[in-house]
C-alpha cells in the first residue's frame, strides 16, 4: 500500500505547478487549466486523508468538487468564448477592467 | 404701585424693542414718541413709587418677582429693591435720562440711525434701572455688564469711523478687567456668606457681629471689598483702567452726557456705597479706595488743564469728579460722595449737553482752539454753561460748592482721611476751576478763531436748550439740602440717607459748634482755591491771550507731558497691548491655532490621502496580481499555524 504521505507529497507539487502557472502564465485558456490542477490537486489529498483516515467524509468532499469545476468550466469557458470575441488576443493582462 | 416697581426698567425696555424692531421705517416723530415716552413714563414710575416708599414712612421695600437661578443653596432672582439710596439714583437716571432724551430728539434730528441710537439709548437705560433696582449682586451684574453693553454700542455708534469703533472695544476690554474683578468679589462673598442678597448678606453681618479687619490685614472682607473695588475703577474710570473714558467721547454727546457723565461712571460708586457694611469691616480697602480715588481726581485734573478739544476737557473733568467721590467713600462720608454723584449728574449732564449745543452751533467742530467769541451768539447755551461751570468749580451757592465742600471737610476730619488727602482735593479743586473757566473762556470769549463766513454758529432748537434750563435750575439749587448746615441747621440730604449709612458718619459731629466753625474755615478755604483758579484761568486767557502760550512754551517738557496724557496709553500699549498682540499672534494663532489644532486635522486628512494613494496601487485590476496576494496571503497564515508558538495553535484548535 502506498503510504499517504507520498499522496500529500504529489497533491503538493500538482497544487504548486498549478499556483506557478496561474501566476505566471498569460492565456486564459492556460490559467483555466490550471486552476482545475489545483483543484485536482485538492481532490487528490481529501482523497488520500479519506483512504487513511478510514472515512468518506473527503470523498464527498471530493463530488462537491468536481460538481463546482464542472460549473466553472461551464462558467469559465462561457466567459473565456466571450473574451476571445471581443479582444482578440486571450491574454489576461489586457483584462483589466476592474482597474480603478 | 411699589408692587409693580418692574414697570419702571421695564418701560425703556419695551421702548428699545419697539424702536429696534420697527423704527427703522418709521418717521423721527413715531421714534420720538416711543423713545421719550417710554423713558417719561418710567420716570413718573419711579416719581411715584419715591412717592409711596416716603409714605411708606420710608421702609426698606423689597419684592421677589421671580427666581432666575438656583443651584444648591445659591439663588439669585429677579428682586428688586427700594430704599433711600435707590431712591436717589433712580430719580437722577430716570430724571436727567428723560432730560438728555429729549434733548437727543434735537440733537441727533439729521443723524443717521436715528431709530439705532434711541433704541441703545432706551435699553442703556433699562439696565441702569436694573443696575439700581437690584436687590442682590447678581441681578446688580446684570445691569452692571448691560450698561456696559450699550456704552460699547454707543461709543461705537458712528461705526463706520475707526476710531469711533476702537474706543468701542476699549472701553469694553477695559472694563471687562475690573468686571473680571468684580465677579471674583461676589464669588469670595458667596463662599464665606452663602448669600449675594443685600439684605440678608448686611443683616446676617450685623448679626454675626463681624470683627473689623485691621490695616494690613486681608481677611475674606478686605479682599472682597477690593475685587468688588476693582470692578468700580473699571466702570467708573479710576486710576489704572481710567483710559477708557477719554476715549469713549467719540460717542454722540448726549450719550457722553448720559452714559460717560451722569448714570454709568456713577456705578462704581454706588456698589461701593452699596457695599459699605462690608467697606467699613475692611479699612485697608477704604484706604485703598480713598487714595485711589484722591490720586485719579488730581491725576485727571492736570490733564484736563490742557486739553484742547472741549469733549476731552469734560471727560478728564468726569474722571477727575468720579476720583471726588471714592475719595468721599473711602474716607467714609458715603453720604458726600453720593451727594456728589447727584449734584455731579446735574452739572456734567448740563456741561456735556451745552458743549453738545456749542458743537451743534459749530457745525461739528470740537477743537477749541478754532472756537471763541461765541458767547454773544449762543447767549442760552452760555448761560447755562456758565452755570454749570460756576457749580463744578465749586462757588457757592451752586450745587457743585456743597457737594465738593463736604467731600473735602469730611476727607480733612475722618479719622480715615488726612491732611495729605485733603490738600490733593483741594488741589483738585483749584485745577478744576481753572481747566473749566479756561474751557469757557477759550470758547465764549475773545474773539472768533474761526472762519466766520464758512461757519454758521446758531442756537439750538428748543428740544435742546429745554433740558439745559431744566439742568440749570437744578445745578443751582440741587445742593441746597444741606444748605441749613451753615446755618447749624440739619442737613436733610444726610437725614435722609442716614437710615441707609447709618450714624458712624461725621453727622452729627459736624453740628457741634467748634467743629462748625471748622467746616465754615475749610469751606472758605475751598472756595478760594476755586476763586484763584478762576482769576488765574481770566488772566491767561482774556487779561493776557499770549502768556498762555509762553507758559507753555516756557514750561515745554511738563506741558507736553500733559498734553500727551502722562502716556499712559503709550505705556499701557508698550506694556500690555503689544505684548498680549504678540503672544495671541505667534503663541497662539500661528502656534497653537494654524500650526498645533489646523496642523492635527490637516495632518490627519493628508495622512489619511496619502496611505489611501500608496494603497490604491495595489488594485491593479490584474487578476495575477490579485492571484499573487491570495497565495501571499496563504502562504502568511500557514507560516502562522506551523511557526506560531504551541499556545495559540491550542486556542485555535489545531492541537488536540
Amino acid at each position: 500500500m502506498v503510504p499517504t504521505n507520498y499522496y500529500v507529497i504529489l497533491s503538493a507539487v500538482l497544487f504548486g505547478l498549478g499556483v506557478f502557472a496561474f501566476i505566471f502564465k498569460r492565456n486564459v485558456i492556460t490559467i483555466f487549466m490550471s486552476i482545475e490542477l489545483m483543484l485536482n490537486a485538492v481532490n487528490l489529498a481529501f482523497v488520500a486523508f479519506s483512504q487513511a483516515l478510514g472515512k468518506l467524509d473527503g470523498q464527498v468532499f471530493v463530488l462537491l468538487v468536481i460538481v463546482d469545476a464542472a460549473a466553472d468550466a461551464a462558467v469559465g469557458v462561457g466567459i473565456i468564448l466571450l473574451i476571445a470575441r471581443n479582444r482578440q488576443p486571450l491574454n489576461v493582462e489586457r483584462v483589466d477592467l476592474l482597474k480603478l | 404701585m411699589l408692587a409693580y416697581l418692574w414697570m419702571s426698567p421695564l418701560l425703556p425696555l419695551l421702548g428699545s424693542a419697539i424702536n429696534a424692531l420697527f423704527g427703522a421705517k418709521w418717521p423721527n416723530k413715531f421714534v420720538n414718541l416711543a423713545a421719550i415716552g417710554s423713558t417719561g413714563l418710567s420716570f413718573l414710575c419711579a416719581l411715584e413709587a419715591v412717592r409711596e416708599f416716603l409714605d411708606s414712612g420710608q421702609v426698606l421695600f423689597r419684592k421677589e418677582f421671580f427666581t432666575w437661578i438656583t443651584a444648591g443653596d445659591f439663588r439669585a432672582g429677579f428682586d428688586l429693591q427700594v430704599d433711600q439710596l435707590t431712591v436717589v439714583m433712580v430719580l437722577v437716571v430716570t430724571g436727567v435720562g428723560w432730560l438728555i432724551h429729549i434733548y437727543a430728539t434735537g440733537y441727533m434730528a439729521h443723524e443717521g440711525g436715528y431709530y439705532r441710537f434711541f433704541s441703545y439709548l432706551n435699553l442703556f437705560m433699562f439696565f441702569m434701572l436694573i443696575l439700581v433696582l437690584a436687590a442682590n449682586y447678581v441681578l446688580l451684574f446684570v445691569g452692571w455688564e448691560g450698561v456696559g453693553l450699550s456704552s460699547y454700542l454707543l461709543i461705537g455708534f458712528y461705526f463706520l469711523k475707526k476710531s469711533a469703533s476702537d474706543a468701542g472695544k476699549k472701553a469694553f476690554i477695559v472694563n471687562r478687567i475690573g468686571d473680571f474683578g468684580f465677579m471674583l468679589g461676589m464669588f469670595l462673598l458667596f463662599r464665606a456668606f452663602r448669600t449675594l442678597d443685600f439684605q440678608t448678606l448686611f443683616d446676617a453681618q450685623h448679626a454675626a457681629g463681624w470683627p473689623v479687619e485691621a490695616y494690613g490685614q486681608f481677611g475674606t472682607i478686605t479682599i472682597a471689598c477690593l475685587l468688588l473695588f476693582m470692578g468700580a475703577t473699571g466702570k467708573s474710570a479710576q486710576l489704572p483702567l481710567y483710559v477708557w473714558l477719554p476715549d469713549a467721547m467719540e460717542g454722540p454727546t448726549p450719550v457722553s452726557a448720559l452714559i460717560h457723565a451722569a448714570t454709568m461712571v456713577t456705578a462704581g460708586v454706588y456698589v461701593v456705597a452699596r457695599s459699605h457694611i462690608l467697606f467699613t469691616h475692611a479699612p485697608t480697602a477704604m484706604l485703598v479706595v480713598a487714595i485711589v480715588g484722591c490720586a485719579t481726581a488730581f491725576f485727571a485734573a492736570t490733564i484736563g488743564l490742557v486739553q484742547t478739544d472741549i469733549k476731552k476737557v469734560l471727560a478728564y473733568s468726569t474722571v477727575s469728579q468720579l476720583g471726588y467721590m471714592f475719595l468721599a467713600c473711602g474716607v467714609g462720608a458715603f453720604t458726600a460722595g453720593i451727594f456728589h454723584l447727584m449734584t455731579h449728574a446735574f452739572f456734567k449732564a448740563l456741561l456735556f449737553l451745552a458743549a453738545g449745543s456749542v458743537i451743534h452751533a459749530m457745525g461739528g467742530e470740537q477743537e477749541m482752539s478754532k472756537m471763541g467769541g461765541l458767547g454773544k451768539k449762543v447767549r442760552c447755551t452760555y448761560a447755562t454753561m456758565f452755570i454749570a461751570t460756576l457749580a463744578i468749580a465749586g462757588i457757592p451757592p451752586f450745587a457743585g460748592f456743597f457737594s465738593k465742600d463736604a467731600i473735602l471737610f469730611s476727607s480733612f476730619q475722618s479719622p480715615t482721611g488726612g491732611r495729605v488727602l485733603y490738600a490733593f482735593g483741594l488741589l483738585t479743586a483749584l485745577l478744576t476751576a481753572f481747566y473749566m473757566f479756561r474751557l469757557i473762556f477759550l470758547t465764549f470769549s475773545g474773539k472768533p478763531r474761526y472762519d466766520e463766513k464758512k461757519v454758521h454758529v446758531h442756537e439750538s432748537p428748543w428740544s435742546m436748550l429745554g433740558p439745559l434750563v431744566v439742568l440749570a435750575i437744578l445745578s443751582v439749587i440741587g445742593g441746597w439740602f444741606v444748605l441749613p448746615t451753615f446755618f447749624q441747621g440739619p442737613d436733610y440730604f444726610a437725614n435722609f440717607l442716614g437710615p441707609i449709612f447709618g450714624g458712624h458718619e461725621s453727622v452729627e459731629a459736624a453740628t457741634e459748634a467748634a467743629t462748625h466753625q471748622f467746616e465754615l474755615i475749610l469751606a472758605g478755604v475751598a472756595v478760594a482755591a476755586a476763586l484763584i483758579g478762576l482769576a488765574v484761568a481770566y488772566w491767561l486767557y482774556i487779561k493776557r491771550p499770549s502768556k498762555a502760550d509762553d507758559l507753555a512754551k516756557s514750561m515745554k517738557p511738563a506741558y507736553t507731558t500733559l498734553l500727551n496724557k502722562y502716556y499712559v496709553d503709550e505705556l499701557y500699549a508698550a506694556a500690555v497691548v503689544r505684548p498680549l498682540l504678540w503672544l495671541s499672534t505667534n503663541a497662539f494663532w500661528k502656534a497653537t491655532d494654524v500650526a498645533g489644532i489646523d496642523g492635527t486635522v490637516n495632518g490627519i486628512a493628508h495622512g489619511a490621502r496619502a496611505i489611501g494613494d500608496g494603497v490604491r496601487h495595489s488594485q491593479s485590476g490584474n487578476t495575477r496580481s490579485y492571484a499573487v496576494w491570495v497565495v501571499v496571503g496563504a502562504i502568511v497564515v500557514l507560516a502562522v499555524i506551523f511557526f506560531w508558538p504551541v499556545a495559540s495553535k491550542t486556542a485555535l484548535g489545531l492541537v488536540r
